[in-house]
């Protein structure tokens, strides 16, 4: 499967090289499509393509690495 | 006139032009993609006659709504009251105040009428027989409602602990409800990835372009209303921050295509400080939205990660407009006010919207001498739990009128006072 996300990092993840632990801890393979980088936040549109198992680890990883994940559509439960 | 003027749906942030067709993210760079227009073929066509000779809804502007030919679904809704708040003036003490009020809107009293009027007129056209939505009201309902007299199947995503009223708004319509476990986060990244790999109109995900427009009808009947003019400042509440975007879009294209005079409006947004990602970064100079986890009684209001957050915010930089959030008393507080002084019932979310107008007018922000236009976007009815412990009790007589001679007495020496 291919997931596409935005990836939302705070002041302290901002500056690790996450993408890059992210690529050698599963087999996937990702693609940012867009980023914008901040001292104090960041947001990188990523591609994640792998096996459907792998990619929602990784998704889970992430977040324990203290990164944001948004579907590209971000809030889409509406009042 | 049938003619669609429609040209491509564009990249917001590369200008990537794409094909009309249920698609609503750049694949080049992930920038939400927006309905683009051929105005000139309007030019000289698209006049104030043409459109006041038509029926009194939202579609007397169809050529300007994303549509091909005559709409299939909503074709009634729309043209809701704009309302001189003469009362609600002398308590704000502002010159010229205005209520498009939206908590009457067919058919489920919410301005979520337009959009999906347009997102399931867009859907029949396309083809698809399912149409879905993931939301925890107002959209909810308006889907179920739209979809159910449309003859079309549908699907609501809503967390699994809301509250039964909130259910049975959607429910009652015969939607399939499906209550899903876990964070928001999660629920949200589930319904993602649903729309994406189901065939449905997923109004808020694959067909939001066409959805996202059906806002911009607000704006025209606001202006239709005003005597063919835009207020000077308007005022509209944030969630997605997709309105106030519409609402700007809307005005620029009447001044466009001549039906207007370019008035300068400036465009505000309203924010419950439990959730208010927009209002924060119009406030802290930034364009960079920061998600927060909501916590609010504004629940329609309550999306921590807005996805048009960075275009509402860029609308009220470049317009001179200017954002504000609001305690939830302070909603609760400007409920009451609407209500007490222009007979208006809104939810949560009118609340939030005349509270930060009202905040707007005290810091200066909002001009008392120019005119102001609130918009109400939902009914009271939907979020009667907000004030419920607000209103007075009943005072309780037995049936002798001598009993109830008693309180007039008491009410008229008051009244004295």
């Amino acid at each position: 499967m291919k997931l596409r996300v935005y990836l939302i990092f705070n002041q302290s993840t901002v500056t690790e090289p996450i993408i890059w632990k992210l690529a050698r801890e599963f087999d996937v393979v990702t693609n940012i499509r867009t980023a914008e980088v901040k001292d104090q936040m960041g947001l990188v549109g990523l591609e994640i393509e792998g096996d459907e198992a792998v990619v929602e680890a990784s998704v889970a990883w992430l977040g324990e690495q203290g990164v944001h994940v948004e579907p590209i559509e971000q809030g889409i439960i509406e009042g | 006139m049938s003619k669609s003027i429609v040209r491509a749906l564009k990249c917001r942030e590369c200008d990537q032009e794409y094909p009309i067709e249920p698609t609503h993210v750049c694949e080049f760079c992930f920038g939400p993609l927006e309905v683009v227009y051929d105005y000139d073929k309007l030019k000289g066509k698209f006049t104030r006659e043409l459109i006041e000779s038509r029926p009194q809804t939202m579609w007397r502007y169809k050529e300007l709504l994303p549509i091909d030919g005559e709409p299939t679904v909503g074709v009634q809704n729309g043209f809701t009251p704009l309302v001189r708040a003469r009362n609600l003036e002398k308590v704000l003490g502002v010159s010229e105040l205005y209520i498009k009020n939206d908590s009457v809107c067919y058919p489920t009293l919410s301005f979520k009428d337009r959009v999906v009027s347009v997102a399931l007129s867009k859907a029949v056209e396309f083809g698809f027989k399912t149409v879905a939505c993931a939301s925890t009201g107002n959209l909810a309902g308006s889907v179920a409602a739209n979809a159910a007299a449309a003859g079309l199947d549908s699907y609501v995503f809503i967390p699994h602990d809301l509250e039964q009223g909130k259910v049975l708004g959607a429910g009652i319509f015969g939607t399939k409800i499906i209550g899903i476990k876990g964070k928001y986060d999660d629920v949200n990244r589930l319904c993602s990835e649903v729309a994406g790999k189901y065939g449905w109109a997923f109004v808020n995900v694959n067909v939001r372009p066409f959805y996202a427009e059906g806002s911009k009808s607000l704006g025209y009947e606001m202006m239709e209303q005003l005597g063919w003019k835009a207020p000077k400042h308007v005022v509209v509440p944030m969630a997605s921050g997709s309105l106030c975007t519409k609402v700007a879009k809307s005005i620029k294209e009447f001044i466009k295509l001549g039906l207007i005079e370019d008035n300068g409006t400036a465009v505000y947004g309203a924010q419950a400080t439990g959730c208010s990602p927009i209002a924060k970064s119009v406030k802290d100079g930034t364009d960079l939205i920061t998600p927060v986890i909501a916590d609010t009684i504004a629940k329609s209001l309550a999306i921590g990660n807005p996805a048009d957050g960075f275009y509402a915010n860029r609308v009220i930089h470049e317009s001179g407009g200017w954002a504000e959030d609001i305690s939830d008393q302070e909603v609760v507080d400007a409920m009451k006010l609407l209500a007490e002084s222009e007979g208006i019932f809104a939810e949560t979310a009118g609340g939030v919207t005349l509270g930060c107008a009202m905040k707007m007018i005290e810091s200066g922000k909002l001009p008392r001498d120019e005119s102001i236009v609130l918009c109400i976007t939902g009914n009271g009815l939907k979020t009667q739990e907000a004030v419920a412990d607000e209103i007075e009790k009943p005072r309780i007589i037995e049936a002798s009128l001598k009993e109830f001679d008693v309180l007039a007495e008491a009410d008229k020496a008051k009244l004295a006072a």
